[in-house]
């Protein structure tokens, strides 16, 4: 069979095209399964326990405490996102990658909507998880999701996680290196970000601004809730701004770097 | 075609790729060939996009590698059979390959059989031997029936039967027509499967021309002619014209004369022969000679004799 080049009359294969690559190669390997089980498995069971422990000891269960520790699987599918790209580097992938897709920007934009996509499906099974768990071991207070709030603490966490992989992609596509980039990710996110809260006098004026606390505050703020940043709609705008921005620049960075 | 031109790379203050222009022509097999680090890897990168040139241009089909709108359908390279995802099955690794190109799904079996890895298809690629993850690796340079084909030292590190399956493999694509850029750093090898050959050294071009006129001017030939009156057969010869001196090892070396010539002024001046055989100088000998020469002359050493100059300008016409 004949599927010669030069014809004008095959499509050039596009965005759609290289999204469907990207499926194919995520899928195709065992460790990204692992890394959503996992994912799932410990935002559902941690948010549980948290929620059961609150109940014994008097504290005010409501369905944002369900999702206290939505940051444990996000952790988890920030490491499969920097993975993705980082061991294409370390295999040498990355450059079959960039033959089959030259354009290193539809070749990056398709993993990062692949990745997203895994991490928003991982964190909304976690999240809704974690309350079906807590709503089944405490019947005894109303954890139902009554209105837009509600809605917004639980599936919130799969936009969060989403943005968080696509951070975690891009820090991956800078770093290059497995461990660097999860390094990078796991510190800033998990340790740093608490750190630079608790500093006294600037810490509670930066914490709006660091991303992954916005992202909390998304997910976590009640109805009345009001920070710096307004509502907790504009601390996602926030983060989204810090996701879209830090891959805009990988992606640039990318482009220019020898593969 | 592939069309490089003034093509430059440069790492800090080492200069891999220098002010290099020459061109692949379809239908015909050519050798990419220099020693070890003198930048063919280097350049076949700067055609595939994948490193950015310092100056200069590469074209593949007219155009920049980045700029094609269908690479898979257009080149097919393989540049490192190890650039595979190790827990990917050969199967796996083809398809999203295919899919990234908007390929037949069905390519991705005809390759596998084409290449002989059937039988292994659903197999781990790091599970795989050198010579099988070469199959994959020219399966997935075929996958888009392309046009133009790269290979980066393909018989490196191969049993000999992979060596002659490769040589045959490679022979047929230029059979059909295709445009193949071969690379090595043997003569020999590619003394065997290139019809033409662009010859590099230290980054820099030092012939492009075809493989038989390349071996002819690079490897001298000479005859070693012995007998019980030496000294006598020397001056006879030297009588007839016949350029000679010592062998070295208590014989005579006459270069530039055909064999039967000697016989004949031998015969002539009444002398008897014990010896009298051809000597082909090796291809090894001659690629070290004439790409040494290019590493002295960079090196801003000493330049080589006049008979490498001789060698290098019959290479170069």
């Amino acid at each position: 069979m004949s599927v010669a080049a030069g014809s004008t009359t095959i499509a050039r294969p596009g965005f759609a095209a290289a999204v469907a690559a990207e499926r194919i190669k995520l899928t195709g390997i065992r460790s990204p399964w692992w890394c959503a089980g996992a994912a799932v498995a410990v935002t559902a069971g941690l948010g549980a326990i948290v929620s059961v422990a609150t109940r014994y000891e008097g504290g005010p269960l409501t369905v944002a405490t369900t999702q206290l520790v939505h940051s444990a699987g996000m952790a988890v599918v920030m490491v499969m996102a920097a993975l993705a790209i980082t061991t294409e580097h370390s295999t040498g992938t990355i450059r079959t990658t960039y033959l089959a897709v030259p354009r290193r920007g539809v070749a990056l934009g398709a993993k990062a909507v692949v990745v997203a996509a895994v991490a928003a499906a991982v964190g909304l099974a976690g999240a809704f998880g974690s309350w079906g768990l807590s709503a089944a071991l405490v019947p005894d207070v109303d954890l139902a999701l009554h209105g837009a709030v509600e809605w917004r603490q639980v599936a919130g966490v799969g936009a969060v996680n989403l943005l968080a992989a696509v951070i975690a992609l891009a820090v991956g596509i800078l770093v290059r290196h497995t461990a660097g980039a999860v390094a990078l990710v796991l510190v800033w996110g998990l340790v740093a970000e608490q750190l630079i809260g608790l500093l006294p006098g600037v810490g509670p004026a930066l914490t709006p601004w660091l991303p992954f606390q916005a992202g909390k505050y998304f997910v976590t703020a009640d109805g009345t809730a009001t920070g710096l940043l307004g509502s907790p709609w504009a601390a996602l705008g926030y983060l989204t701004a810090v996701a879209a921005g830090l891959l805009a620049v990988a992606v640039a960075v990318a482009r220019r770097r020898d593969a | 075609m592939i069309e490089v031109r003034g093509l430059t790379r440069r790492y800090g203050a080492t200069l891999a790729v220098d002010d290099l222009s020459f061109t692949v022509e379809p239908g015909r097999v050519t050798g990419f060939l220099g020693p070890n680090g003198s930048g063919k890897s280097t350049t076949m990168r700067l055609v595939l996009g994948l490193d950015r040139p310092s100056a200069g241009l590469a074209l593949v089909d007219g155009v920049p590698y980045r700029e094609l709108a269908h690479p898979l359908r257009t080149v097919g390279a393989l540049l490192d059979a190890r650039w595979v995802h190790p827990n990917r099955t050969a199967r796996a690794h083809l398809r999203w390959l295919a899919r990234s190109n908007r390929l037949p799904p069905g390519r991705v079996d005809e390759v596998l059989d084409q290449v002989g890895l059937t039988a292994v298809a659903d197999r781990r690629a790091g599970a795989f031997s050198l010579g099988m993850a070469q199959r994959l690796g020219i399966a997935a340079a075929l996958l888009g029936d392309p046009e133009i084909l790269l290979f980066d030292e393909p018989v490196n590190g191969l049993d000999p039967e992979g060596i002659v399956w490769v040589r045959r493999f490679v022979r047929g694509l230029a059979a059909q027509g295709r445009c193949v850029l071969v690379s090595s750093h043997l003569l020999p090898e590619m003394a065997l499967t290139a019809d033409e050959l662009v010859v590099i050294g230290r980054g820099r071009l030092i012939a492009q021309s075809t493989t038989a006129e390349f071996v002819d001017s690079a490897s001298r030939t000479s005859v070693r002619v012995d007998g019980p009156r030496l000294d006598e057969l020397a001056a006879a010869l030297r009588r007839a014209g016949v350029e000679v001196g010592p062998s070295g090892d208590g014989a005579l070396t006459a270069t530039g004369t055909p064999m039967a010539r000697i016989g004949r002024v031998a015969a002539d001046a009444g002398l008897a022969l014990s010896e009298l055989s051809l000597h082909r100088g090796s291809l090894e000998e001659a690629f070290m000679r004439i790409t040494g020469h290019e590493v002295e002359y960079t090196a801003g050493g000493p330049a080589g004799g006049p008979d490498d100059s001789a060698a290098l300008t019959a290479a170069k016409g």
